[in-house]
């Protein structure tokens, strides 16, 4: 993976010292909260409902067993003990004391993190495929290119007060795992017919309040051009994206009003101007920091593993481990292993400081102590011996990481919700423990097969409800929590928005719901679909009907009070201002 | 006082501002050294052509495409921040010393505060009017707080792995 440089390092320490002198200033009231909020917004510090709340940049996801290990040091010392693997690959923690984030910063530049631009009306950190550089489907490495924009967005100079926040996802395989289709700008990394290495490049993509698909602003951007075509769009975006209201400040709006060729011809023109320019990447420095992404000393091995395969047939909780959790690798006798963030009664990417620590003496043993952070809010060791996978899934088990669930309906996307957010309308981290119990039978699971199931507590959609092939969404009704429920939503390849079935239900009507879609589903599906096939094939009113058929019972146990908010103390001892109260 | 290539220095400029029922046609431009605001520019252009010490200021949301061609003639060009959250006015001095090569004083008034200045002085500001409220030889602080850029900007037209052997030791 990246490693810094002497100029990184000393980027970092700088950004450390400012970021610690902006929050003493504001501990003394030097500040007020409107001027420093952007200050802490751009090192990912937010105020939550009840503390402060830190987001740490995982560079496209990916990090060493040190910096693993560091994310527990900081849950330890600093939070209580657990942090949340989120949709953009990064890591969150809940509790924190506004005193403490300087000294976060400075304990993350020992391992080589930041929280850089996390959160704010900046470009953010890049997400990318999960399986970078191990997928078989992969046609180029995208994170290279995920790293040298990492740091041409770094403290961009004029790009810090854009009109909202700017996301890049870039991949490079065939299939698309980086949602690319929803994002501000996505990259998809091509060769051409003379095999020469460029960007695909969408824009307008995103969810919140007004879903879009990005469209293809370029078929082929060669890759010494990326960061000045980059810049052009960007700085359009910055003059001309709306900044008169909050909700169509997006790129996606803009590019929405004038149309995708006015946009195009803009951009264009402003990169006549940059293009060739002193921003295009050389040949050296592409050198340079594709050496940190080289193929790790992979052996010589047997295509398959003759005691994996024995063991696939004896144990069925082996075999469904296997089936679902471990992926294909482009090398012989290697795999892809996920460890699941998923299990009931936790909230989904939530981790302890055990488990991180267990994970990255997982990655040190066996995968050259590195991992990735999923968009499903999961963990992966990318580079296991096939040979290991059993002592791997035991070692997993142990850990509580073994949930046989990836790409299964309780591999649920969740947003944190009413539980900590300020924006949220309805309880997701409850609402998928419901899930989780109502369907707590792997057999049924797994007959159900592969479904996303994705939950926003309102509408800005940190759950990325509009692209799960089931989305719940929480809506305020006269203060009333409701949820809305949408179907045929889909993340990449091609990615799609779901459509809304009908009117809203209740918290304790979700579970009951879900059931009904999915009866649809068996009785609908023929041999091989999954729920999406079926659905697509069918369309909604199948779904639909049977759905508003009968009047949908509540299920009462979800009415105790064990299902309400987390009962959490306060931890807010410093200056205090929430938007919500 | 402003802050002007890095330190402290008296204003010598009164900055012209519309008043209630004033309007850009009619109001009076006061003798001396004067910097008016665009609208007045562009209506009084022909009284005000043959004033040397003549300023010009653009709000933060004026576009590329409403700058005078001209604009080499003004010793200063100001742009206001009406809010530090607004970040056109970084793209408009970026073109403005880019794309026009403008050299003349390049001003950041308005709502603007320390924690802003190193990016300001980034995209080719060289003078700062902080907001009346800011310890001003405080703020002169935030022009300081990188040492170190990744990307080019109109303070140094390489980006960092042009500018440096990079890889070196750790």
């Amino acid at each position: 993976m990246y490693r810094y440089d002497q100029f990184d390092h000393q980027i970092a320490k700088e950004r450390v010292a400012q970021f610690r002198d902006q929050v003493a200033r504001r501990l003394s009231g030097e500040l007020k909260e409107d001027e420093f909020r952007v200050l802490r917004l751009q090192n990912g510090v937010y105020m939550q409902i009840h503390a402060y709340m830190m987001r740490l940049a995982v560079p496209y996801g990916m990090v060493s067993a040190a910096q693993m290990r560091m994310f527990a040091h900081i849950a330890r010392k600093y939070d209580r003990g657990y942090g949340h693997f989120t949709t953009r690959q990064n890591i969150q923690f809940n509790w924190l004391k506004l005193q403490d984030t300087p000294d976060i910063l400075a304990d993350l530049a020992t391992v080589e993190m930041h929280a850089n631009q996390t959160s704010g009306n900046c470009i953010r950190n890049t997400t990318s495929d999960e399986f970078a550089g191990v997928a078989q489907d992969e046609v180029v490495d995208p994170r290279p290119y995920a790293e040298i924009l990492r740091q041409w967005s770094t403290f961009h100079p004029e790009f810090a007060y854009l009109p909202r926040k700017f996301k890049f996802s870039i991949t490079g395989a065939v299939q698309d795992r980086a949602a690319i289709e929803i994002n501000d700008v996505g990259l998809q990394v091509v060769k051409n017919a003379q095999g020469e290495i460029g960007f695909r490049v969408l824009v307008g993509g995103g969810l919140g309040r007004t879903p879009a698909i990005g469209t293809e602003i370029s078929a082929f951007v060669p890759w010494q051009h990326l960061l000045t075509y980059a810049e052009s769009i960007v700085r359009v975006y910055n003059e001309f994206g709306r900044r008169d209201n909050l909700y169509k400040a997006r790129i996606k709006i803009l590019v929405k009003a004038i149309g995708i060729d006015e946009f195009r011809r803009q951009v264009e023109e402003e990169w006549k101007l940059s293009k060739d320019g002193s921003g295009t990447i050389t040949q050296a420095e592409l050198e340079r920091v594709a050496a940190c992404f080289s193929t790790p000393g992979y052996e010589q091995l047997p295509p398959a593993d003759a005691a994996v395969a024995t063991l696939q047939k004896s144990n069925k909780a082996f075999a469904s481990w296997v089936k679902r959790n471990v992926k294909a690798h482009k090398v012989p006798g290697y795999a892809a292993v996920e460890l699941s963030l998923k299990r009931a009664g936790v909230a989904p990417g939530d981790a302890t400081a055990e488990q991180m620590d267990a994970a990255a003496e997982l990655a040190d043993q066996y995968s050259f102590g590195e991992l990735r952070i999923t968009h499903m809010q999961n963990l992966v060791l990318a580079d296991v011996k096939q040979s290991d996978l059993i002592a791997l899934w035991e070692a997993a088990r142990i850990n509580g990481f073994a949930t046989p669930n990836i790409g299964l309906l309780t591999d649920i996307i969740c947003c944190p919700g009413g539980d900590f957010c300020t924006l949220a309308n309805a309880r997701s981290i409850t609402l998928a423990k419901a899930v989780d119990e109502r369907f707590d039978n792997i057999d049924y699971l797994q007959d159900i097969g592969e479904i996303d199931l994705n939950i926003s507590g309102c509408v800005n959609a940190c759950g990325h409800h509009h692209v799960g092939h089931i989305g719940i969404l929480g809506v305020d009704k006269s203060g009333e929590e409701w949820y809305q429920v949408s179907i045929g939503g889909s993340k990449g390849s091609p990615a799609n928005i779901g459509k809304i079935i009908g009117r809203s239900f209740s918290f304790a009507q979700i579970p009951e719901v879900i059931s009904r879609l999915l009866q649809v589903y068996v009785r609908e599906r023929q041999s091989g679909e999954r729920f999406i096939d079926t659905l697509r094939r069918s369309g909604l009113d199948p779904f639909v009907e049977y759905v508003y058929a009968t009047p949908v019972a509540e299920d009462e146990k979800l009415l105790l009070p064990d299902y309400d908010l987390i009962k959490h103390g306060m931890s807010y001892d410093t200056p205090y201002y929430s938007p919500r109260f | 006082m402003l802050i002007k290539n890095n330190a402290l220095v008296a204003d010598e400029w009164i900055v012209l501002r519309l008043k209630e029922g004033e309007a850009a046609d009619s109001v009076t431009v006061p003798a001396g050294n004067v910097i008016v605001p665009l609208p007045v520019w562009n209506c009084q252009h022909e009284a005000l052509q043959g004033r040397k010490e003549l300023g010009l200021w653009l709000a933060g949301f004026e576009r590329a495409e409403d700058i005078p061609d001209d604009v080499h003639r003004f010793p200063v060009i100001a742009v206001d921040f009406h809010k530090y959250t607004d970040g056109r006015g970084y793209t408009l001095a970026y073109r403005l010393r880019n794309q026009y090569g403008y050299r003349g004083e390049l001003r950041a008034m308005g709502d603007i505060l320390r924690d802003q200045l190193f990016y300001l002085k980034r995209v080719g500001f060289d003078t700062f009017a902080v907001r009346a409220d800011t310890d001003i030889r405080d703020a002169l602080k935030g022009l300081s707080d990188f040492s170190l850029t990744y990307q080019a900007s109109t303070d140094n037209a390489q980006p960092l792995y042009r500018r440096e052997k990079r890889g070196a030791a750790r």
